[in-house]
Order: C-alpha cells, then structure tokens, then sequence
C-alpha cells in the first residue's frame, strides 16, 4: 500500500508503525461506543427478567439435561452412526467399476443434499408411515430423528469419505495388490484407514451440524420425554412465559458444538503439520 | 533362507514373450522377449521414458500387457484365468517412492500382509517380520513410524516387508533414486545381500556400479524395446550399440548429460 521508501518512514511524517497504532487505536474506539450505547439504550430490567432470569434457569434443571441434552445426544448419535455407515456405503458405490453403483451413488447424493433437511424430516415423520402403513421405524422418535439425520447425512459423509479415499496416494493400492491383498483387503486394511484419518476434522464439523440439526425432530410428533433441546426449550419458554429456557437451551448447544469446533480445528492443524 | 522355488530352480523364474503395452495411443512396449532364471539378478537399464517401469509393473500385472505372454514362477500371469493376488504373493516388489503404510509403524508395514494375505499368527508373523527388519538392519527400528524414518530406512523396510512374504522373484523398481547420495549405500548394500543368498532379482536401476558388480545380466532399454543384453562386463563396459553408448556416457558422467539434454 505505502509506496514510500523505507528510509523515509521514519523522517517524513508518521512512522508506518504510529499509524498501526492509530488505526488499531480507532477500531478499538469504535467498539467500546457501540457497546456502549447499546448498554446504555437496552432495557436491562426488562431484559434479565425475560431472558437470565435465574428462577427460571434453576426450575429448569435437570430436565433439560437429562432429556434435552440426552435426547439431542441420541438422536445426533443415531444420526451420525447411520450416516458413517451409509456414507462409507455410499462413497464406495461411488467409485466402483460398476456403473449402475456409481449412477445410484451419484443419483443419492444430489438428491439429499440437494433438500432441505426439513423436507427429510416431515418425509420421514408423515411420508413413510403413509407410504408404507404399517410400518414402524424402529427406536420411536429416536429411530426416525435419526433416520432422517442419518439419510442427510449419508449424503454428505459420502461425499467426504470419497474425497477421502481420493487424497490416498496410489502407491498405495499399488503396494498392497503387489503383497497379494485383493482390492477389497487393500481397501479394508490399507486404504480405508487411511482415508478415516485425513476426514477426521471434515467429520467432527459434520458432527456439529448434525447436532444443530437435530433440532428439527421439533417437526415429528414426539413425546414429552423424547424432547431434545430446542424443543424443550421452546415448550418451557412458553409454558413459563419467559425467554430464559431458549438461552439455557442454546448454552447447553454450545457446550456440546464449542469444544468439537476446538477439537476439529485443532485435529486440523496437527494434520497440517504433519504430524499423526 | 530365501532360496529359490525347487520347482523353478534351474528353470526360468520370469519369461517375457512378445510383450507390447499401449497407454492409449502411447506405445511404451513395443514387443519384449526376454526372461530372468531362477536365482539370476538381471539389471535393466535404459534412459527416462524407454518403458523400464511399465516392463516391470507389467510383470505382475500392476499394468496390463497389450498383447504378450509373462509367465512368472511357473504362472502366466496374462492368462485371464489365474489367481492374481496368489500369484503376486510370490513376487516381491520395491517401489522408487517406497509406498510404506503411514498409519503402520516399521513392524506392522511387515506384519499386515502376512496377517491378511497369508494368515499367519500374530506370533508367527512378528517373528518374521523382526527376523526380516533384522536382516535390513533396522532392528532398533520396529516400532517407528514411516515418517520417523529417512529415505534410506523406509526402503530398507519396505524391502523387509516383501522379504517377509517369502517371495520367489523380487522386482526393484529404482529404489535408490529417491534417496540422498549417503543414503544410497545403505539400501544397495541390503539388495547386495539379498544376491548373494540366491534370491531372483530384476533390477531397474541408474547405478551402474551396482549393476557391474551385482548382476549376473545387464539388459538396456530404449524406446520401448531390448536394445541389446548379455553380461555387465561387455554391456557397460563394451556396448554394441550406439544408443548404448550415448546413454552410457551420459549417466557416467553427469557433465555431459547436461549438455546433452540442453539445459
Ligand atoms: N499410467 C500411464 N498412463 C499413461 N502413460 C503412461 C503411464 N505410465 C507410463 N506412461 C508413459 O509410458 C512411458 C514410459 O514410462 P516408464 O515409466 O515405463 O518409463 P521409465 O523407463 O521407467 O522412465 P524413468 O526412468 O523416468 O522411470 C512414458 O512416456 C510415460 O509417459
Ligand atoms: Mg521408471
């Protein structure tokens, strides 16, 4: 930016690093205005009683961690579980020999995530009870929460664990057959191990999307018991006229997504140095 | 300990016939006859491009010939009939990039395909593949990883783990180029080793020395086709051919392979 030679920063006028400081200086100045008109035009009165109202946040535990949190860390389990093994199917399909495998494959993964994840869900929640009467998605709420989670998911899953098996050098698969492993023990032992550890990080960030998106099991008729975060949140918040279970549900969210948004960024850096 | 297959032994352990190979309309081999007898250690040498990886790869069937026969420890490995992976058991193959497991340490690259493939015990299969890491001088070494090793290391347990397989021909893809000068000895001296027990070996190699020493046979390559073979005394040292030569006096001294490819 600065065209001027280096000799005559320090002579002429501001040095390049003075104006660092001012610029760094007015930024810093700009946030504690904002931060305070903001304090200063809330209604904080108002505001505490309606969204950290302490009574409120007490009357809610432990319910909302022992079925909230517990049934959102089903249903993402469930959802998660379905779509590693679905997707691992799936990427493979993908790359097989075989062309009809490959249009499936191909076929599934526009399809699903071309959708949006509410669609899956009513689909699974009202769609499959019509289309097949009868029938029952076994574990309840829990099966078709994850169900629907586990069919989004198996979309993208596939996706990365194709990228995955991709980014495996080809020596690979060549040292292996020329051991004598067939195709199918030089995937199992080789090449799929491979593939797990490079999709690490890709597939905590899954986790954590799966995790928000369970919240949409909000849309099946669930029982009181099987209600996750979001909607225990919301039915508390308007069983006791008062915003405080919302936040506390989104705090119990963030102690859930935090620490695996950490974890995924933190597998990601030691991959990039390297390092196993 | 790894003699060559009684059946095999006096025989050929490799025989090429008409081979041909295309990459699309690439012709890379352009009609091979040759063959390596059991307990023989033929090296093959050839300029960049002249098809001395594809000959090799095709022997067992990394590639796919275009037409030709190979028949390798007894089996023709062209035929569409044969049992491949068991037919690969018995020939072992180095690669110049090594193409160690990155998630095995230096015992589980030896360990995992005698497991797998051939069914051994764990007990037995550790008692083989340390007695194999021994033999390469890597002992100390079995619980490393491959990217806690240096070049020389890595190749020197990737030939263990071929070793370990009990193979009957063991294929060298250049497995020096790769490495640093002083890292280079190390791995030529293990394959040295591995000559003198009587292992069938081919070679595909840029040190001439190793070839003038070691093999029984030296075979140049150029364009695809058996330029002209026979002992390393009179290849190397006494070439027919002129394309031989020019080769020759170009890897001999790096100088005037400069010069000659005009950089
Ligand atoms: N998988 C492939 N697809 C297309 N062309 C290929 C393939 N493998 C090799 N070739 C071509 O075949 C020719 C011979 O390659 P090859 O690797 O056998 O040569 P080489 O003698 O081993 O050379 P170098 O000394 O550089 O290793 C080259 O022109 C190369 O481009
Ligand atoms: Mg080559």
């Amino acid at each position: 930016m600065t065209a001027e030679p280096i000799g005559t920063a320090a002579s002429g006028g501001m040095s390049r690093r003075r104006r660092r400081q001012l610029s760094l200086g007015g930024q810093y100045g700009l946030f504690v205005v904002v931060l305070v008109v903001v304090v200063a035009l809330a209604d904080w009165g108002t505001l505490r009683l309606n969204f950290a109202n302490w009574e409120v946040a007490k009357s809610l535990f432990p319910d909302i961690i022992t079925i909230g949190l517990r049934n959102t860390a089903v249903y993402t389990a469930v959802g998660f579980g379905i779509g590693l093994g679905g997707g691992l199917i799936v990427a493979l399909m993908r790359l097989s020999s075989v062309p009809p495998y490959r249009w499936f494959a191909t076929g599934y993964i526009e399809i699903f995530r071309g959708l949006p994840l509410l669609l899956i869900f009513i689909f699974v929640g009202v769609g499959v009870p019509l289309a097949f009467p009868g029938t029952n998605i076994p574990g309840g709420a829990a099966g078709q929460a994850g169900l629907a989670l586990g069919l989004a998911a198996t979309a993208y899953m596939a996706e990365t664990i194709r990228a995955g098996i991709e980014a495996v050098p080809k020596g690979q698969l060549e040292a292996a057959r020329s051991l004598g492993m067939s195709h199918g023990r030089a995937m199992r032992s080789i090449i799929i191990p491979q593939a797990f550890r490079i999709i690490i990080p890709p597939l905590t960030n899954e986790l954590v999307l799966l995790c928000k998106d369970s919240s949409l099991v909000l849309f099946l008729g669930i029982t009181l018991e099987q209600r996750e975060l979001t909607k225990f949140g919301r039915d508390l918040a308007g069983e006791q006229g008062n915003t405080t279970p919302i936040i506390v549900a989104g705090i119990c969210y963030l102690l859930i997504t935090i620490p695996l948004s950490l974890l995924a960024r933190r597998l990601e850096a030691r991959q990039r140095r390297g390092q196993r | 300990m790894t003699s060559p297959d009684k059946e095999t032994a006096g025989g050929n352990a490799v025989e090429i016939s008409g081979l041909h190979k295309s990459f699309g309309t690439n012709e890379v081999l352009r009609g091979i006859d040759f063959h390596v007898a059991a307990g023989e250690v033929v090296c093959v040498i050839g300029p960049s491009g002249s098809g001395k990886s594809t000959l090799l790869r095709c022997v067992n069937l990394l590639e796919e010939p275009s037409a030709g026969t190979i028949r390798v420890v007894g089996a023709d490995v062209t035929d569409r009939e044969v049992d491949i992976d068991a037919v690969r058991r018995r020939i072992g193959m180095v690669f110049q990039s090594f193409n160690l497991f990155p998630h095995l340490t230096a015992l589980g690259n030896v360990m995992i395909a005698q497991r797998k493939v051939l069914k051994r015990d764990k007990a037995e299969a550790e008692r083989v593949a340390r007695e194999n890491l021994e033999r390469v001088g890597l002992a100390d070494k079995v619980s490393s990883y491959p990217a806690q090793l240096s070049g020389g290391q890595q190749q020197r347990v990737a030939i263990a783990r071929a070793l370990a397989m009990g193979p009957e021909v063991m294929l060298f893809d250049e497995p020096t180029s790769a490495l640093d000068p002083e890292l280079v000895g190390d791995v030529l001296g293990v394959m040295r080793g591995l000559a003198e027990t009587g292992m069938t070996m081919l070679v595909v190699t840029h040190e001439m020395s190793f070839a003038q020493e070691v093999a029984d046979r030296v075979v140049f390559m150029d364009g695809g086709v058996v330029v002209e073979e026979g002992p390393p005394a009179r290849v190397i040292g006494d070439p027919a051919h002129e394309r031989t030569r020019t080769f020759l006096s170009r890897v001999l001294d790096p100088a005037a392979a400069r010069v000659g490819e005009g950089e």
